[in-house]
């Protein structure tokens, strides 16, 4: 019977399991379907999220990288003795007594010649003497004014100067203004542009690199064209000298304690509760600390870098404390074992090999923090330094007290004024910023990757 | 700056002691180091830091307490009508201030001779005069209670500097003699030093409390002062926010309370499942390549300072969401908008939901999954019934987190989501559309403390009490998070 048997094909059943184990019936369609949709799910996750970084990315540096570069006109100004030392004694405080306004004229002739030279003449664009002068920037004057202050005997030369054109001409070889928004606007003309267009055949003005933006202070409302961001990346660079000389020993101190020395006792566990609580705390809310305590209570002066310091200090301290206190953990048990064996004392073996072991992490955890610094807004909104700096900061230690604004607290200020030539400032301080938070990241992984020990 | 020169002479005394009491040490041995019952050096630090250590901290406690006691003293002797004139004490205090530090630029400048500056009856208006022509910022006349304080001003400010030189040089010397007399070869200085050293550790770690006491004290002495001045039902529970400085304000906190869940809720929406999507590719699909390189990709995200998302939602998201789609749907013309802050808010939160969920869902145990295929379980099954069940808690507690940074984010909201609280005067329709400018407590905690403040109205002291609002909310988040993720990880350890 075992031969009828295999003989016998099995007739192909009917129903739910029927063909071959590799034809897949409908649940298992469904549920096949469910995890193609599941994964499609997941990776549209991820694309959202690399998509949105670089959406992010080609937004900031679209708008910024335009604010690297600057429209100049370049002018042969005589610098008439006539108007600037009436009695022609080159005494330096006659001269200092010149105001811009005084200057002014002379930039407005240079202009004239200069259309003059080109074989063109203002009419042709319908444009006066006084709107061709408005082309140049505000700044323009007080430029001309140092450089005499600087050098009395130029006075009676024509020198030739390399002056801001103003923000709506810069804007128009940005494609930020245009010839049907110029008819509308009150602050440019058509005619100025079309002059401007004969100045550039001409050679007479230019777009470069504008290293003025990156080292000059903030400028007022009408003239974006010479706000630069060196006051703030000065103001920054003392609040990060402030927080990296207290942040990192004491918060290298307190994870010591914590990590090495602390009894296991309730006041250590409120300790290691706050410190958790205080790496969560909104940094609006340290600002109001900073605001209450070191400006309204110790009578610190406002927007000064020490106060935005201090409050900057308080903030990453909890990040430090948590790096370093997980890189004295990862040191194994056996390295202190091993110093206390040959007779070291406690502190001996923390200080002596455990700390340089931990170094490298520390060190990261330390230039992430700061980083973290680096960018914050909100708190030092709160003390002051909103306000409006125009002049640089003094050296320390003296210069910790006097007012500076910040990187990112400047980028805010800018975005709130109502030139759109503001905004691509504040884009191009924003490149600055991440490109140093790009250095410092950088740099971090590289010291875990070279010092980094596997135990 | 004399208090700089005091730090470097206590420094510079403190190193003279290192020196000598290392010699002395080694004096009493014969030079002969096996005989001490330290190393050298050890001998050295005590002295450093018996001269240095109680010297500056009493310098470090002087400056922080003498002037609010020179504050004081002067404030009680001004007269109440000179207070009642301008207004408020502090007011008086901070002519006060400026009069006196005037004077002291008067007599640097040699416009005033010192005896003029302390002369009781001298002119008033000359004395203005004189103030005016150093250009220090004198608004009014001088007065005479003004004088007199600012002079009484100057004078517990010469006497309290003078003593604290004093205190703190004496200090300093006297920790020099006691140091150098003690360092003898049968000193125990190493148990000395260490204990030294682990007491300024302790004193280290104590910094985080006394932040977190100082973030309370502030608030909580602030909002006291507040709500002496405005009701705290009021604040509480009111329904409309108009602060007006003219007094007569309205400052109910619901507002604003709204703004900030309407929007932190958007951005949850947009994050949540777009992080917790990608954590899950990324730890149960991706390979390592694709790993490699998404992940940190997202992390960068993490660390992008807040205010390139603030400028992000001012000139790109603003008007893509203005032009494409509210302006479209007619609900609104804004620029600002909750949906704004909300998307943006979304971006910036996708990281911490999802390296905070990768690590969680790591952290379940390959068994439990192998035991799932075992069964036949397809991956997305096993990711649904095992793997997320298990890690719930852990995910959870992200979310939590999350919330609270929502809750707490400033220049999002400021750049973002507008100025304007939600009217509820004007119905449901404009407190719930999305495209509507909306303002946020942090918004608002902002704009009443920058720029000109009194500390005296009830208009620059609300944001303290919406700064502690805000404190307590975050905080109790961040507690529970912390409490879940605790528990659940103690589960697979």
């Amino acid at each position: 019977m075992t031969d009828a048997t295999a003989n016998a094909a099995p007739a192909p059943k009917q129903g739910k399991h029927a063909g071959s184990l590799f034809d897949a019936d409908a649940r298992t369609k469904k549920r096949n379907a469910a995890e193609t949709r599941f994964r499609a799910y997941g990776l549209t996750a991820v694309g959202i999220g690399v998509a949105a970084l670089i959406m992010l990315m080609t937004s900031i540096l679209g708008q910024g990288l335009p604010a690297f570069n600057q429209t100049f006109i370049t002018l042969d100004v005589y610098l008439d003795e006539a108007k600037l030392d009436k009695n022609g004694t080159r005494d330096i405080e006659a001269i200092k007594k010149v105001s811009t306004f005084g200057y002014a004229p002379l930039i407005k002739n240079a202009m004239a010649a200069k259309v003059d030279e080109l074989g063109i003449s203002f009419e042709t664009f319908g444009v006066s003497g006084k709107d061709a002068e408005a082309m140049i920037s505000k700044e323009a004057a007080a430029q001309l004014r140092r450089f005499v202050i600087a050098h009395p005997d130029r006075i009676g030369d024509t020198v030739e100067f390399e002056f801001l054109a103003s923000g709506r001409i810069d804007g128009y070889y940005k494609g930020r203004v245009s010839m049907e928004s110029a008819e509308k606007d009150s602050n440019v003309t058509p005619g100025q542009l079309q002059l401007a267009d004969a100045l550039k055949e001409g050679g007479a003005l230019s777009t470069h690199f504008n290293w003025g933006f990156i080292t000059m202070a903030d400028a007022s409302e009408n003239r974006p064209e010479a706000a630069g961001i060196g006051v703030a990346m000065l103001g920054s660079l003392y609040m990060m000298i402030i927080v990296l000389c207290l942040a990192l020993p004491i918060g290298v101190a307190a994870s010591i304690y914590l990590e090495e020395f602390a009894p296991k006792n309730w006041i250590t566990d409120l300790i290691e509760v706050n410190i958790s609580n205080l790496a969560a705390v909104p940094s609006i809310v340290f600002g109001i600390l900073g605001l209450a305590i070191f400006i309204n209570y110790a009578g610190l002066p406002q927007s000064a870098p020490v106060v935005g310091g201090l409050v900057l200090t308080l903030m990453t301290l909890p990040t430090i404390i948590i790096s370093t206190r997980a890189s004295l953990k990862s040191v194994p048990p056996s390295i202190r074992d091993a110093a206390l064996g040959v007779g070291a004392s406690k502190m001996q073996s923390v200080f002596h090999h455990v700390l340089p072991l931990a170094a490298p992490g520390i060190l990261t955890g330390t230039i992430i923090g700061l980083a973290q610094a680096l960018g914050e807004t909100a708190p030092l909104m709160l003390i002051g330094m909103v306000a409006f700096v125009r002049e640089f900061p003094s050296a320390p230690p003296e210069g910790f007290f006097d007012p500076a604004s910040a990187l990112p607290v400047q980028v805010y200020n800018w975005t709130t004024r109502a030139d759109p030539a503001f905004v691509e400032r504040a884009s191009g301080a924003i490149i600055v910023l991440l490109i140093f938070l790009l250095c410092m990241n950088f740099l971090a992984i590289v010291l875990r990757r070279r010092f980094e020990r596997r135990w | 700056m004399p208090v700089l020169w005091i730090v470097l002479a206590v420094l510079g005394l403190g190193l003279i002691g290192f020196y000598v009491g290392r010699m002395r040490a080694l004096g009493s041995a014969g030079g002969d180091t096996r005989q001490l019952h330290s190393l050298p050096n050890y001998y050295g630090w005590h002295a450093f830091m018996l001269t240095a250590v109680p010297a500056l901290l009493v310098l470090a406690a002087w400056l922080l307490v003498a002037p609010n006691w020179i504050e004081n003293t002067v404030g009680a002797g001004i007269p109440e009508a000179t207070i009642a004139e301008s207004g408020s004490r502090s007011l008086v205090m901070a002519e006060v201030r400026r009069a006196a530090g005037a004077l002291d630029m008067a007599v640097q400048q040699g416009l005033m001779d010192a005896a003029t500056s302390h002369d009781i009856d001298a002119n008033l208006s000359d004395v203005t005069e004189r103030l005016k022509e150093t250009g220090a910022i004198i608004t009014s006349d001088v007065t005479q209670p003004v004088l007199q304080a600012a002079q009484l001003y100057r004078n517990l400010s010469a006497i309290s500097a003078l003593w604290m030189s004093v205190a703190v040089l004496v200090l300093a010397t006297a920790g020099f003699a006691v140091a150098v007399l003690r360092s003898d070869k049968d000193f125990r200085a190493r148990n000395t030093v260490e204990s030294g050293i682990k007491i300024i550790l302790i004193l280290a770690s104590t910094i985080a409390i006394l932040t977190t006491v100082g973030i309370v004290m502030s608030m909580l002495f602030e909002t006291g002062n507040f709500f002496e001045k405005y009701p705290w039902q009021h604040f509480f529970f009111g329904t409309k926010w108009a602060p007006d400085f003219r007094g007569d304000s309205e400052l109910g906190m619901l507002p604003l309370l709204w703004g900030t869940l309407y929007i932190s809720f958007v951005a949850l929406a947009v994050a949540v499942p777009i992080g917790l999507f990608a954590a899950i590719y990324l730890s149960e699909y991706a390979g390592p390549k694709l790993r490699a390189v998404a992940k940190p990709m997202i992390e960068i995200l993490a660390g992008i300072p807040t205010i390139v998302y603030g400028l992000f939602a001012l000139i790109t998201v603003g008007p893509i969401v203005r032009d494409w789609f509210a302006a479209p749907l007619g609900l609104g013309n804004s620029t600002n908008s909750v949906m704004t802050a909300g998307l943006v808010m979304g971006i910036m939160l996708i990281p911490f939901v999802s390296s905070l969920s990768d690590d969680i869902i790591n952290a379940v145990p390959q068994a439990m999954r192998d035991g799932s295929f075992g069964l036949g379980a397809t991956h997305s099954e096993t990711i649904k019934q095992v793997v997320l069940p298990a890690a719930l808690p852990g995910i959870v507690g992200a979310v939590l987190l999350a919330a609270s940074r929502a809750i707490g984010e400033t220049m999002i909201v400021v750049m973002g989501a507008g100025a304007a609280a939600a009217q509820f005067q004007a119905g449901l329709g404009a407190v719930v559309n999305p495209f509507e400018a909306m303002t946020t407590v942090t918004v608002k905690i902002v704009s009443q403390l920058t720029g000109d403040t009194d500390f005296a109205s009830p208009e620059t002291l609300v944001a303290f009490a919406l700064g502690l609002t805000l404190f307590v909310i975050t905080l109790g988040l961040n507690v529970l998070a912390l409490y879940i993720v605790r528990k659940y990880r103690e589960q697979y350890e």
